[in-house]
């Protein structure tokens, strides 16, 4: 059971009181005994070691607290020793900074809970509000505007006076102004000034700040406390209309990648082919072996792993696609009920193959660092995977899109879908033609899946998910045009952003439905209907 | 442009290629078949799925059962007989559980089935047992309202999970702003009904709760991880209760690493996410998070120990981890082993009135009881996921928590009570003193 001594960061000073009252009389000083407390594996003594290094100015309350931060804090039960796991794989005993050889096996990492997070992050941004590094101070100056801790005033002073960084420089004098609005007793011009720089910075939290502010406050500050959020609250609204158009973007970017092969299997070819999605999920599971493999043989290329991933998808699958349309397509062209069942089957032989050897559940596939994370534009948030997938979308288009008109099976295919026989006369073997469009097409959905497994599960069903929606793209955007597929997507996308919103996601997905079914009455051959002699073909 | 392309020459296919590409249709579905059995032997249904959008947590139960089977027949079988497992697969199809049940029962005659996960494959194979009367183990956490004679709900009741991590949220976390988000079905709609109803009960205002649903399989989440961030961010502490069911977890799990949600600032807690869960998912960014179960595979109990040994060792495979679906079948199978024991009989009627009263020990330390409405006593459990995929216990209930059938909280069912023993009934009305108060 959890103790509640030092429930929160800011009763600390009295919580230390009380532990120098109990521990002076024994033989070691603060510190060490702070430290010994990590041992006993109590959240309650966690709590107040922490707050213990956190004002000590003990060198080393950096390292130990950071390290327990990171799961890197060793303490041994038995022996009641604490040790540092430091990131470059060297130990040194926490008490005394001394080097050791080896963490006995009986140590376990200290555990910690959210309570404890929120109290070990406080006392690192106290620690490093005068780290040599700007992006730690920048850091440390964010975490005292959220918890706008009146006892950090002084420091916080202390370090604007002497900051050069100007990125650091408005950090802290944002965490001052958070601090003086929450002080009781900061002067009315304080606190007005301290508005205005809140106001300025714009922000969720920056907004948060503005209507947490409460108890007895004059009727100056509580109307420019009002204005300031009326302002922050509009500018916030309109980029958020800026966020959904971003997100609508991303959305139809993994909506073009999995419609583009339908694109040429179903829209050049003409054959409806259920088994996509399956092309799809088989791309996803080359890329967990891929880093599965990696993983086991040669860690430090992990980062590289899905640029590995997407040649091998693509071989894969379109080596399976072809396979597939040798053996049993190439049987049906012209039959689309019969291709629709045997398509549909083969997608249930598949994922059940998968399912046999890979087991049901889910597989883990992880994002390269590259891939993590996200970075802020404004007040939106982009995150890093969603815009690596939308370049990467864009460049499979581009190269399928050269492809197609700039080489000579671009040119094969090109002939065979618009004239077989003529093609046929003039040279062109139109049955492999056939096997390597269909092929090209499941390769492309292979690829899809590299892309695919950074967002989604990697599991049987993987395919199953994407097969409506890329036959929706494919036939909004007009079958048989890859432009067509490309504006497809990104209007599904953005329309669908744009009405989750407000109609929520489960009635937005049936408004799309809809309207694509209302737009097809309308339009039935899609955005971009294909025009001429070849329609009637 | 490019053309559609159509085939002037397309081949006719023949009969007998036809014929090849359904056969090897059918054996790629080919479901598991049961072999022919003596007379000699119990044979005991599982109905789980293998295939399909659910065999990704169901396929774990069906060896769950095998292995209990397996442990029961080496301590000598039950009734002197050996135990025969039955495996049938409904394919994640509703429709489906309830024909493999029909023919689990009068074909393969066996006297008791472990087996669905989803309300509605429960709610679907219901009528079956009730009218061929045999004896249905239900292992999963549901949204209670539900109290019927044929069936034993070994899984979390709401009021065994829920209210539970609300509670502890609203006490050691001090939150105040309410998120709650499901998968949109029954289990979901209902449990967010519940805690609705009990968060207003508490005082919490109608803007601070912000209810969403998502279709199964949701796998875009940026719009709603982004509201989800603004709500938590007018300085109230906010925290998020997830009933998002299956697969739609991990790209949900992923935008909030991805977004910079930290549990630390809007802690997620999840009814529907175990170990089994996030095998599939690199954890580090889910530190601190948390789930409420009735089970952890972390939880350090002797009982436990040799449990995941012998599961590791049953299912070869050193790193297979255990849940708490699991540890309700290894409770439910237990329970009925003993019922069959004290009834000296399989027969459905007999056992079905033995089994209330009955106690076994459950796998972290405590003993769990049948009680008369056909749930039973758990104890709660709060953990926060650990970057091994593993779940640091944080808090628990002091005691076990017995399972209402009937939620406290709702206006039309706070009322009812289910007692299979005394009152023969299950959805006695306290209040008209009458059988049939509401409900099925």
């Amino acid at each position: 059971m959890l103790a509640n001594v030092a429930r929160n960061f800011r009763a600390l000073p009295f919580a230390i009181l009380l532990i120098f009252a109990t521990v002076l009389p024994a033989m070691a000083g603060p510190f060490e005994d702070a430290v010994g407390k990590f041992a006993n594996d109590e959240y309650s003594d966690t709590e107040e070691a922490v707050g213990v290094l956190a004002i000590g100015g003990n060198p080393l309350a950096y390292t130990i607290i950071s390290a327990l931060q990171d799961g890197r804090l060793m303490a041994d039960p038995d022996s009641k020793k604490v040790y540092v796991s430091q990131p470059d794989g060297k130990n040194i005993d926490a008490a005394t900074g001394a080097a050791v050889d080896t963490i006995p096996d009986s140590a376990a990492a200290v555990r910690l809970n959210n309570r404890l997070r929120r109290t070990v992050e406080a006392a690192l941004g106290g620690l490093t509000l005068l780290s040599p590094d700007p992006a730690k101070r920048i850091q440390a100056a964010q975490s005292v505007f959220k918890t706008h801790d009146e006892t950090m005033l002084p420091v916080v002073d202390g370090a604007l006076a002497k900051e050069t960084n100007k990125g650091a420089k408005l950090a802290f004098t944002e965490a001052r102004a958070a601090i003086l609005l929450f002080k009781p007793d900061a002067t009315d011009v304080e606190k007005l000034e301290a508005i205005a720089t809140i106001k300025t910075r714009g922000d969720q939290e920056a907004l948060a700040l503005l209507t947490g502010l409460t108890g007895d406050q004059s009727p100056a500050i509580v109307g420019a406390a009002a204005n300031a959020t009326a302002s922050i609250q509009r500018s916030l609204a309109l980029w958020s209309t800026v966020q959904n158009a971003w997100y609508g973007l991303s959305l139809g970017s993994v909506l073009l990648l999995a419609a583009i092969g339908l694109a040429i299997t179903f829209g050049v070819m003409g054959v409806i082919n259920m088994a996509h999605g399956e092309m799809v999920m088989i791309g996803a599971y080359v890329t967990f072996v891929v880093q599965e493999t990696i993983r086991t043989r040669y860690p430090q290329l992990f980062d590289y792993s899905l640029l590995m991933a997407v040649p091998l998808a693509f071989i894969v699958a379109g080596a399976i696609g072809i396979l597939i349309e040798r053996s049993i397509i190439r049987f049906l062209y012209g039959r689309p009920l019969e291709t629709l069942l045997a398509t549909w089957g083969l997608s249930l032989v598949l994922q059940q193959a998968v399912r046999t050897m890979f087991g049901p559940t889910n597989r883990e596939v992880g994002n390269p660092s590259w891939m993590s994370g996200a970075f802020e534009i404004g007040q939106i948030t982009i995150t890093y995977n969603r815009l690596w997938i939308l370049c990467f979308t864009l460049a499979v288009f581009a190269i399928l899109l050269a492809m197609l008109r700039y080489t000579a099976l671009g040119l094969e295919m090109r002939a065979v879908t618009q004239n077989r026989r003529m093609a046929a006369s003039m040279g062109i073997a139109t049955s492999r033609v056939d096997a390597l469009t269909f092929g090209l097409g499941s390769g492309i959905a292979g690829i899809a899946g590299v892309a695919l497994s950074q967002i989604d599960n990697v599991s049987p069903n993987l395919g199953q998910s994407y097969i409506i929606d890329s036959f929706m793209v494919v036939v909004f955007g007009g079958v048989g045009n890859l432009w067509g597929t490309l504006v497809g997507a990104f209007t599904l996308g953005i329309a669908n952003k744009f009405l989750e919103p407000v109609a929520g996601a489960v009635l937005g997905k049936i408004a799309i439905l809809v309207l694509i079914i209302l737009f097809i009455q309308k339009r039935p051959r899609g955005l971009f209907a294909l025009k001429g002699r070849a329609v009637e073909a | 442009m490019l053309t559609q392309l159509t085939h002037d020459i397309a081949t006719p296919l023949t009969r007998r290629r036809w014929l090849a590409a359904t056969a090897g249709l059918a054996l790629g579905l080919a479901a598991f078949t049961s072999a022919k059995a003596a007379d000699d032997t119990i044979k005991v249904g599982v109905l789980h799925s293998l295939s399909g959008t659910m065999a990704i947590s169901e396929t774990t139960l069906k060896d769950t059962i095998l292995f209990l089977i397996d442990e029961q027949n080496k301590k000598g079988g039950v009734l002197g007989k050996k135990l025969e497992a039955v495996v049938v697969d409904p394919a994640s199809n509703w429709p489906l559980f309830a024909e493999k049940a029909r023919e689990l029962i009068t074909k393969d005659k066996v006297a008791v089935v472990f087996g669905c996960w989803t309300s509605v494959s429960r709610k679907s194979v219901l009528p079956v047992f009730k009218e061929l009367n045999s004896i249905l183990f239900y292992p999963v956490q549901y949204e209670g309202e539900e109290s019927e004679r044929n069936v034993f709900y070994t899984g979390a009741a709401p009021n065994q999970q829920a209210i539970p991590a609300v509670d502890y949220l609203m006490k050691d976390e001090k939150v105040k702003r309410w998120v709650l988000a499901g998968t949109d079905y029954v289990y979901p709609r209902t449990t967010n009904k519940i805690l609705e109803a009990y968060l207003k009960s508490k005082g919490v205002k109608q803007e601070d709760i912000m209810i969403n649903y998502t279709p199964f399989g949701h796998s875009d989440w940026q719009t709603i991880v982004a509201d989800i961030k603004k709500f938590g961010s007018t300085g109230k502490k906010t925290a998020v209760v997830s009933t998002i069911n299956g697969d739609a977890n991990v790209p949900f799990y992923k935008e909030l690493g991805n977004q910079g949600i930290k549990a630390t600032d809007i802690p997620v807690v999840a009814f529907s996410v175990g170990e089994e869960e996030l095998a599939g998912i690199d954890t580090k960014p889910l530190l601190g998070h948390l789930a409420a179960w009735n089970y952890f595979q972390s939880i350090k109990t002797p009982e436990n120990d040799k449990f995941i040994k012998a599961w590791q060792a049953y299912t070869k495979n050193p790193k297979r981890v255990t849940n708490d679906p699991m540890e309700a079948h290894v409770i439910g199978f237990d329970m009925w082993v003993k019922a069959v024991e004290k009834a000296k009989s399989v027969d459905a009627d007999k056992v079905i009135d033995a089994l209330p009263g009955i106690e076994a020990k459950n796998l972290t330390g405590g003993t769990s009881k049948m009680l008369p409405n056909h749930h039973i006593t758990k104890p709660v459990f709060i953990g926060e996921i650990k970057a091994n995929g593993q779940f640091d216990v944080v808090w628990k209930t002091p005691g076990l928590v017995a399972g209402d059938a009937w939620s406290k909280e709702l206006e039309g069912s706070k009322d009812l009570i289910g007692d299979w023993v005394g009152k023969k009934c299950g959805n006695y009305n306290t209040k008209t003193n009458k059988c049939g108060g509401q409900g099925s």
